[in-house]
């Protein structure tokens, strides 16, 4: 017996007995179920990803030619400067909470959030923002970039500067709700049995986010409510023609926007934690490493903002201390790649699509990486800062780091969350139309920016032509690539085989209860017969006495937090069964004693 | 898992190393370098790009390998060997990532400290203080006649003074020239306080001592020059400085790196570095042109002129004609 079916008998009384049945007007009420908020999430922020799509291809149609001739130079500063905020705003960060909202309760043992009606609002929040956001069109849209720097932000398109700042608090808003939530759920709704350290790591990657989120969050709402005071009441926080100091906007800006990256990227760390040692069939390495590496990304991450003002307003000795923090980064996040590879190494790859853009998460992530201590280096980044350099880098962190990252978990949970099997050649045309189109788009921007190309022109020297022609093809290879994918899905949960309950034999809660699970998850109170990630260890685990005395604590400790009567017949059912199932494994001797280390602690 | 140890992983690290070290010499990305900083930021950036190109292979190579080696084999359904702890490994790569980080970062100090980032006078309020308050807003101006003019924008707080500034052996003495520098949409202006003449366009003598004075009169903008691998932002209300010495007679690109509107792509100049007896005569001709300049300049009050026909004088060499600069401006009354 493996030891995802030795889990799966732990659990078939916790399991939920029906699928809940849904109809897809559910998806368009205030539905409080957290699945379905989770998938509210994932479509309403997968079109806006198109839409910002558009534009990008738009913006890259622009720049086939090195003249100003494609689209009018004051929409083109609109169409980047929208790409962008709907990109970060409305795709990746929001993607991030779809995710967290469907998978933690599912992975903790829950029967949904801590605050269902919270976080249907939190939700809510996402189309009204994003709605606004766009109208913005009707009256001429932002131009001043995502960054929005007074005193350009004050003076061009200025009904649309107002509409981009409202919609950005009401997003705002909206992720500090659902990190209050994630945080809550988490620290409070595990089954009793499981502590912190017998989470799945996508918990503890919310746990980092929800923390950055509340810390940083509000002093961007604080920046933009004196940038609106600037524009609307004629105020001079920032603008200089009335004394004000358009610096102290760029260190409320970035205090909350660099920490912004790691919202966007962290529950992909998360992700990329549990896809890889289920179709590595592998334990992940290192887990308390990559669990507190987390925690040290997002506390540095709070101590880095001034990197992206080295050339602006910052004293010399300043720019010392940021490149050192900025720096440091590298070692924690070195430490999770080192042990994403080393959790694939030796194992049996199953290379589904889900693996297939986890893997690729690394190829691309680590070189956004490396060009990240590249213009931490202060003499460095003053030639390219503000150059396709930057383009480039930003794109391979969030695109390679982010979207990668979804796809991934988009594959890895389509068959938990519609019941259905995703076919799997056409993820896999997906994977590499998307592998090499980001590629072909992307890698050459770094040369550009070097040679001396800055950053959102709708003009640009001749010379400069044929890189900027290649980026653009791949732009529209990326375009075509995301037309499997769509279409894959759409096909897929109507008709696809059906998936059953855990079709890629995984361990964590969430495959432990019936595809797609039915309204409250589970029946009774789940038990955790093995740790998250305990592939191959079977042959030591379940023969050992220490587990068994493991599980007997398991189960006594659920049956005394809950006093749920079930929860204690269950536990002796499952014991008995367990001493049953165990029996006939128990000639396989390797109590040697390097293997006593081996119990998944 | 064990520390690999084989003959095999080491002849693959030595070929690794050997293209790294290659590729970190010959990556081709830079323009040349015109500048004395420019070589020194290139060897910094080359010895970032041979360990970069090292990790990088190593990475793709783990995943590579491992995605054909390991791969599944039909109808195995078993699950791969637990590793075995493995601390050394752990230690390991957590230090190897922190010397390599510790180093690139002294380097990095070390090469900005000898451009001058560090320099304190590039860093505070030192006395040039009046030629900045002087010359902000009015840059233009003040060239053309010496009355008071109405245009300043921005009034000029005493704030302290940024950029890059002397390299610690010219700490003390002052620059062998000195050009103020103005961004405005979307044009530079240069103007030479010590002989009043002002263009479009940067001359600066090879192998002297540069001192650039940048402000801004209305957004921010940001004087680049790649070819010297120097940036630094033309902030409203706060004057910043770069101080440098060009080494390659020629022509460069001054671009504007900040977003600063719809024609931020269009706003470029050019810096020609002469050698010291070219600049001299460039010099002599444009005081003459400007006297000759000065004379239509004051029979019209320039504080009354837009900016369109304030610049007009200046907009041949700027390569914008006077009516793309009025239409660009309508927010600027
Ligand atoms: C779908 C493929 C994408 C393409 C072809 C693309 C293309 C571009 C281009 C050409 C620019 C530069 C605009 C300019 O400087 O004039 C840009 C900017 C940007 N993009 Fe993308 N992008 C894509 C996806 C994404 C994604 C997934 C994100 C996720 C966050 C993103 C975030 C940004 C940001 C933050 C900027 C900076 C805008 C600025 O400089 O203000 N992009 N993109
Ligand atoms: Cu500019
Ligand atoms: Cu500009």
């Amino acid at each position: 017996m493996t030891q995802a079916q030795f889990q799966e008998s732990a659990n078939t009384e916790a399991r939920g007995t029906a699928p809940a049945d849904r109809h897809w007007r559910d998806y368009f009420t205030f539905n409080t179920d957290h699945k379905v908020i989770g998938i509210q999430y994932l479509v309403t922020t997968f079109i806006f990803y198109l839409i910002g799509g558009v534009m990008a291809t738009l913006v890259r149609t622009e720049l086939a030619t090195p003249d100003s001739d494609f689209v009018p130079p004051e929409l083109y500063n609109s169409l980047f400067t929208v790409h962008a905020t709907v990109m970060i705003f409305l795709w990746i960060v929001p993607a991030g909470a779809g995710f967290a909202n469907f998978l933690i309760p599912l992975m903790i043992g829950a029967k949904d959030m801590a605050f269902p009606r919270l976080n249907a609002i939190a939700f809510w929040l996402i189309p009204v923002g994003g709605v606004l956001l766009l109208s913005s069109f009707l009256v001429g849209a932002p131009q001043a970039g995502w960054t929005s720097y007074p005193p350009l932000s004050l003076v061009t398109a200025q009904a649309g500067e107002e509409i981009w700042i409202l919609s950005v608090l009401i997003l705002g808003t909206s992720s500090i709700l659902g990190a209050v939530n994630f945080a809550v759920t988490i620290f409070t709704m595990r089954v009793p049995s499981m502590g912190l350290n017998d989470m799945p790591l996508f918990c503890w990657a919310m746990i980092a986010t929800s923390a950055l989120t509340l810390i940083a969050t509000p002093v961007l709402a604080a920046a933009l409510i004196l940038l609106s005071f600037d524009l609307l009441a004629g105020t001079a926080f920032f603008n200089p023609t009335g004394n004000g100091d358009p610096i102290v906007y760029q260190h409320l800006f970035w205090f909350y926007s660099h920490p912004a990256v790691y919202i966007m990227i962290m529950p992909f760390f998360g992700v990329i934690s549990e896809v890889l040692p289920v179709h590595s069939r592998k334990p992940i390495f290192g887990y308390l490493a990559i669990a507190y590496s987390s925690l040290a990304i997002s506390f540095l991450g709070l101590i880095v903002w001034a990197h992206h003002m080295f050339t602006s307003g910052t004293p010399g000795w300043l720019r010392m201390f940021f490149m050192i923090t900025t720096m440091i980064i590298a070692v924690p996040t070195g430490i999770k790649i080192f042990s994403w590879l080393a959790t694939i190494w030796g194992g049996k790859l199953r290379l589904v699509s889900a693996m297939l853009f986890g893997m690729g998460f690394i190829s691309t992530f680590v070189l956004g990486g490396i060009t990240g201590i590249m213009v931490a280096s202060v003499p460095f980044d003053i030639h390219v800062h503000d150059t396709y350099f930057v383009v480039a880098h930003l794109h391979y962190v969030l695109f390679g780091g982010s979207v990668f990252g979804i796809y991934a978990a988009f594959y890895h949970w389509f068959p938990k969350m519609t019941g259905r099997m995703i076919n799997e050649f056409w993820g896999r045309v997906h994977f590499v139309l998307t592998y090499v189109g980001f590629t072909v788009t992307f890698l050459p921007m770094h040369a550009l920016g070097m040679q001396g190309m800055p950053r959102r022109v709708a003009m640009y020297d001749p010379k400069f032509t044929t890189i900027n022609v290649i980026c653009t093809v791949g732009a529209y290879m990326l375009a075509v690539s995301t037309i499997p994918f769509i279409i894959n899905v759409i096909w897929s949960w109507r008709y696809g085989p059906k998936a059953g309950d855990n079709p890629w034999q995984a361990l964590s809660l969430e495959w432990m209860t019936t595809s797609p699970p039915p309204i409250e998850n589970f029946e009774g109170v789940p038990v955790l017969a093995t740790g998250p990630y305990d592939y191959g260890m079977e042959k030591i685990q379940n023969t050992g006495e220490r587990l068994r005395l493991k599980l007997r604590e398991n189960a006594t400790r659920n049956a005394q937090k809950t006093g749920i009567p079930i929860a204690e017949a269950q536990a002796s059912t499952f014991l008995g069964r367990t001493a049953t199932l165990v029996a006939p494994e128990s000639e396989v001797n390797v109590d040697s004693p390097a293997d006593e280390s081996q119990d998944g602690e | 898992m064990n520390i690999p140890s084989s003959i095999l992983t080491m002849l693959a690290g030595i070929v690794v190393t050997l293209i790294s070290l290659w590729y970190g010499q010959n990556h081709g990305l830079l323009p040349i370098a015109a500048s004395d900083e420019a070589s020194d930021i290139d060897a910094l950036f080359n010895t970032m790009m041979t360990i970069s190109t090292g990790l990088f292979i190593m990475v793709q190579g783990v995943l590579v390998f491992a995605a054909i080696k390991y791969r599944r084999r039909q109808g195995d359904n078993t699950d791969g060997p637990p590793w075995h702890d493995n601390f050394p490994l752990e230690i390991l790569w957590t230090a190897v990532p922190a010397v390599i980080i510790l180093g690139i970062g002294v380097y990095s100090f070390e090469i900005y400290n000898s451009m001058g980032g560090l320099d304190p006078m590039g860093n505070h309020d030192h006395g040039t203080m009046q030629a900045h308050s002087k010359m902000r807003g009015s840059a233009i101006a003040a060239t053309l006649s010496d009355t008071p003019q109405k245009t300043p924008q921005i009034p000029s707080p005493k704030l302290v003074a940024l950029g890059v500034g002397a390299s610690p052996e010219n700490e003390d003495k002052p620059a062998d020239l000195v050009v103020n520098v103005m961004g405005l949409q979307y044009a530079w202006i240069f103007s030479y306080p010590e002989s009043g003449v002002s263009s479009g366009e940067l001359h600066m003598p090879a192998n002297r001592d540069v001192q650039l004075n940048i402000s801004a009169q209305d957004v921010l903008h940001a004087f680049w020059l790649p070819e010297f691998r120097l940036k630094q932002d033309a902030i409203p209300g706060r004057p910043s400085e770069l101080r440098f010495t060009a080494t390659k007679t020629g022509e460069y690109r001054v671009v504007c790196a900040e977003l600063c509107g719809a024609y931020h792509g269009a706003m470029k100049a050019v810096a020609v570095v002469h050698t010291p007896e070219e600049f001299d005569t460039w010099l002599q001709s444009q005081q003459v042109a400007s006297s000759q300049n000065l004379e239509q300049a004051v029979a019209v009050n320039p504080g009354e002129l837009s900016d369109g026909e304030f610049l007009a004088p200046y907009v041949r060499e700027i390569k914008i004609n006077s009516e793309t600069l009025e239409q660009l401006h309508p927010t600027h009354h």
